[in-house]
């Protein structure tokens, strides 16, 4: 018990030493900034920073564009619309295709519907992040709201129709007790009760 | 070990068997043994399930690769914490998981409940083993976490990096605990209704079970909020996946139940539709799981998706069956004691209230199976993405916010003009003047209007809640500000811990507001080149690439990608996003590089830095960067609500009334001057 004791100790004592090695393992790379490349060094291992990328035009900036492409679907699977999806998943290679082609629709002078229904054409109407109200994707939106109306409806009825029961058959059950006068003391011990029992 | 944690499995199975076939025959009734035995049972079920649970972990931290569930989830080199979080990375190790903490819960239930309640703790035992019974049953047949390779890897695949983060390591487990801790009230309605003990006991009894699992489910939910935000690298923290309108969906109607069950409570009303809320939350608990796991709705948590699925979609058609047959025969016996009075009401308030958080989760629902639902029909598929949801559940969230302040302002039974009219007028103006002010800065985006407004409404009727309350104290026992503020929470930790989880939902949806005013922008820089952006509250930052570094960390190459930023031309300070590609004990790419986001949080907006990648393997870099106003709020809005839950359940802040009230009281009545108008 007491040798594995001693046995974990070491290991920790290694971990520990990995641990502290792993910075000056990098420090030791060969990366050098600004090294014979024009205005920009070379990475050591670009590899691990993912799919080379291109450099942004700034008109991708346009938010008019991000708005076209945030009513568009990603075709990958990932859910995402195609600007969340190109800027957020680095690995997928749909999501930049699809941004060029709503580049080159936009390049071709196409409005932002024009390029929705383009896509709608292409691609079904899975392209869109949200069916368009029509047809029986009307249920899809108005079902909640006319279901949460009607039951709203519904209840005002109901609740009114208590009430006027309730009204009409007060006088009768109320029971035939006179208030009584309470003196200050007494309504002090009251506020003080109803203060502890209010929930 | 593994054979030990199979023997476990097979051991809680056959415990949980025999636990229901005893508890729901009904002979425990008349043998005292029997019923001891179904609650031991209980207590050796868990036993068991420790048992594996160990096993399991011991797999894990000794690297035995040879297990199948080790070698997919872990390899030599991932750091220790996560070797222990990836118990539950993976879809059999959560099943584990799921079981072992049920048990758990329900030895817990056994040992805790009062004796009181001793004639339904056998049903308790019962239901719960059912549940634990298929869980066990799901992971022998179709989803072994001790399930062996043929041959021994090297080394395993390692952890994926989106699950290498602080948050995936509480998340999940707070997620499970708020599904898992559900099963306990509904066993306690089951078994209400099986014993025809219909009466508040059983709302008494399960109390505390409502109020946990509401709170794990809010933690849960939010740590997945703030995971999404730090992790995804998408910029936002909620995007309407059906994974995270799982989670919400039992979160509604679980809320709904903790308003809905002070009406029967008082007033003794609304109790088929109670047991019909617990019911449907922990039905909605397993078709989250359903959902997670069968892949029938693509989502980004597709990763968990498996066969299993089909297990829990027989296991929810069952149990629905079942509850709700159940409950169909009791219906009879669950009879209102009392008759609502009037539409101006509390207790209408709060039917409002249920009627909008049952609406928001049908809503959820509704558009989450809404493109199976449209292939069924019309054969083509589509997508319902964040803009439905947002469409659709937007005006349903302002108006329940606006209930959130209505509700607490009526009196109870029945409130006159004169009541609402001082009730109201200090809410509605704050939340006027808030409106105009608003509008007077120029800001125009409708929703975040409303929601602003509504939220200075809501504040509104909380501080004057907390204000009269405290008056009311220093006037009649001469305390000073914070002991009246104090010993009027202690006293009322009900009452005011829902004020205070009020006050956290206020914020968040204040937080959400503030999203509509999100800025981003991407650009390409070489080292030393900026880029500058303006903010929602004025400020002007300038970002200046400073270089891309690279290195190895223990289970990683590092490309750290470094800005400076200045805000006002102010003092810069630098921040770092992060490629990571992880690697095995070899050096061998495990995974798809990752992003590490650069976040700064201040109260009134986040900078949020993406290093999307880099130019031909060159320092010239890509980034995203967005101005993310009030997200701060939204961390602190969930803290104030967790703050507010354990408030309102903290020991010895039980219901202060139970029973019916008759209606004609024998006695003498008090003139009071004003009641009734609270």
């Amino acid at each position: 018990m007491r040798g594995s004791r001693e046995s974990l100790g070491r290991r920790q004592f290694l971990r520990h030493l990995t641990f502290a090695a792993a910075p000056l393992a990098g420090l030791q790379g060969v990366q050098d900034s600004l090294t014979g490349k024009g205005a920009t060094g070379t990475l050591r291992d670009p590899s691990a920073v993912g799919r080379p990328r291109q450099p942004t035009d700034p008109k991708e900036n346009d938010a008019e564009l991000q708005a076209i492409e945030q009513r568009l679907a990603c075709t990958c699977g990932c859910t995402l619309d195609i600007f969340t999806c190109r800027t957020t998943d680095f690995s997928c290679t749909y999501s930049p295709a699809l941004h060029r082609e709503v580049v080159a629709l936009r390049d071709e002078g196409k409005t932002a519907r024009e390029i929705i229904d383009t896509f709608v054409a292409k691609y079904g109407e899975k392209a869109l992040m949200a069916p368009k109200p029509q047809g029986f994707n009307l249920w899809g939106y108005l079902l909640p709201g006319a279901a949460i109306t009607a039951a709203g409806v519904a209840l005002v009825a109901v609740l009114r129709r208590r009430e006027a029961v309730a009204a009409a058959s007060s006088p009768s059950e109320a029971p035939a007790v006179p208030p009584v006068a309470a003196s200050p003391d007494e309504m002090e011990r009251l506020r003080r009760a109803l203060a502890e029992v209010e929930d | 070990m593994t054979v030990l944690g199979e023997f476990a499995l097979w051991a809680a199975l056959l415990l949980g068997l025999w636990c229901v076939a005893i508890a729901f025959t009904n002979q425990w009734q008349h043998r005292p043994e029997l019923s001891r035995s179904v609650i031991r049972s209980v207590y050796a079920i868990s036993g068991c399930l420790l048992v594996a649970s160990i096993a399991l972990w011991k797999g894990l931290v000794s690297h035995d690769f040879n297990i199948e569930y080790v070698a997919s989830y872990t390899s030599r080199n991932l750091p220790p914490y996560y070797i222990f979080s990836a118990f539950w990375a993976g879809q059999k190790g959560s099943l584990l998981f799921w079981g072992v903490v049920l048990s758990l819960f329900a030895s817990a239930a056994q040992l805790l409940t009062p004796r009181r309640y001793a004639h339904l703790m056998p049903y308790v035992a019962g239901v719960t083993s059912a549940v634990i019974a298929f869980f066990v049953c799901v992971m022998i047949f179709a989803a072994n976490p001790f399930e062996r390779l043929g041959f021994t890897p090297a080394d395993g695949r390692g952890l994926n990096p989106q699950l290498q983060n602080v948050g995936m390591v509480i998340h999940p487990p707070m997620l499970y605990l708020g599904y898992i801790s559900i099963t306990i009230p509904f066993a306690f309605a089951v078994a209400a209704l099986l014993s025809r003990r219909l009466d508040v006991g059983w709302i008494h009894a399960i109390r505390k079970w409502t109020l946990l699992s509401w709170l794990f489910l809010s933690i849960g939910i939010t740590l997945g909020m703030w995971w999404a935000y730090v992790e995804l690298g998408w910029g936002g923290y909620w995007a309407w996946d059906p994974v995270e309108n799982a989670s919400f969906l039992p979160w509604l109607t679980m809320t709904a139940f903790l308003h809905s069950v002070m009406i029967q409570e008082k007033r003794g009303m609304l109790k088929r539709w109670n047991f019909g809320l617990i019911i449907g939350t922990f039905l909605l608990s397993i078709f989250g799981t359903f959902i997670t796991r069968s892949g029938v709705i693509a989502s980004v948590h597709s990763f968990t998706q498996s066969n299993v699925g089909y297990f829990f979609l027989a296991f929810l058609v069952v149990a629905c069956i079942l509850a709700f047959t159940l409950l169909y025969t009791r219906w009879s016996l669950l009879q209102a004691e009392v008759q609502l009075e009037s539409v101006v009401s509390r207790e209408a308030a709060f039917l409002f209230n249920n009627l909008l958080f049952v609406g928001i989760a049908f809503s959820v629902l509704w558009g989450t199976l809404f493109p199976i639902l449209s292939e069924l029909i019309k054969g083509s598929k589509i997508t319902v993405g964040p803009p439905f949801f947002n469409r659709v559940n937007i005006p349903l969230g302002l108006l329940l916010l606006a209930l959130t302040g209505i509700g607490p302002l009526i009196a109870w039974r029945k409130a006159s003009t004169a009541n609402l009219r001082r009730q109201f007028i200090a809410p509605v103006t704050l939340g006027l003047m808030t409106l105009v002010a608003l509008l007077s800065i120029g800001v125009r985006d409708f929703y975040a209007l409303m929601a602003f407004a509504l939220g200075g409404f809501v504040a509104g009727t909380i501080i004057q809640e907390f204000y009269r309350g405290v008056r009311a104290r220093r006037r009649m026992h001469g305390e000073s500000f914070p002991a009246a503020l104090g010993r009027l929470i202690a006293r009322n930790r009900r009452r005011y811990g829902g004020y205070i989880v009020h006050a956290g939902i206020l914020i968040y949806f204040v937080a959400f507001a503030g999203m509509a005013f999100k800025q981003e922008k991407e650009a390409t820089l070489k080292p030393g080149e900026s880029v500058e952006m303006r903010s929602a509250f004025g400020h002007t930052y300038t970002f200046t690439h400073v270089g891309i570094s690279q290195y190895e960390a223990l289970n990683r190459i590092v490309s750290a990608a470094t800005v400076e930023v200045r805000e006002d031309g102010r003092q810069p300070r630098l921040m770092t996003s992060e490629k990571r590609q992880h690697v095995d004990s070899f050096k061998r790419p495990t995974f798809e590089p990752s992003t590490e986001v650069a976040i700064r949080s201040t109260v009134q907006e986040d900078l949020y830095i993406v290093f999307a990648g880099a130019v031909n393997g060159t320092e010239e870099a890509v980034y995203r960067f967005n101005l993310n106003p009030l997200v701060w709020w939204v961390w602190f809005g969930g803290l104030v609500l967790v703050v507010g839950g354990l408030v309102t359940m903290w020991p010895g802040a039980g219901p202060v009334f139970s029973g019916t009230r008759p209606k004609n009281v024998e006695g003498y009545q008090v003139a009071v001057a004003g009641a009734g108008e609270r």
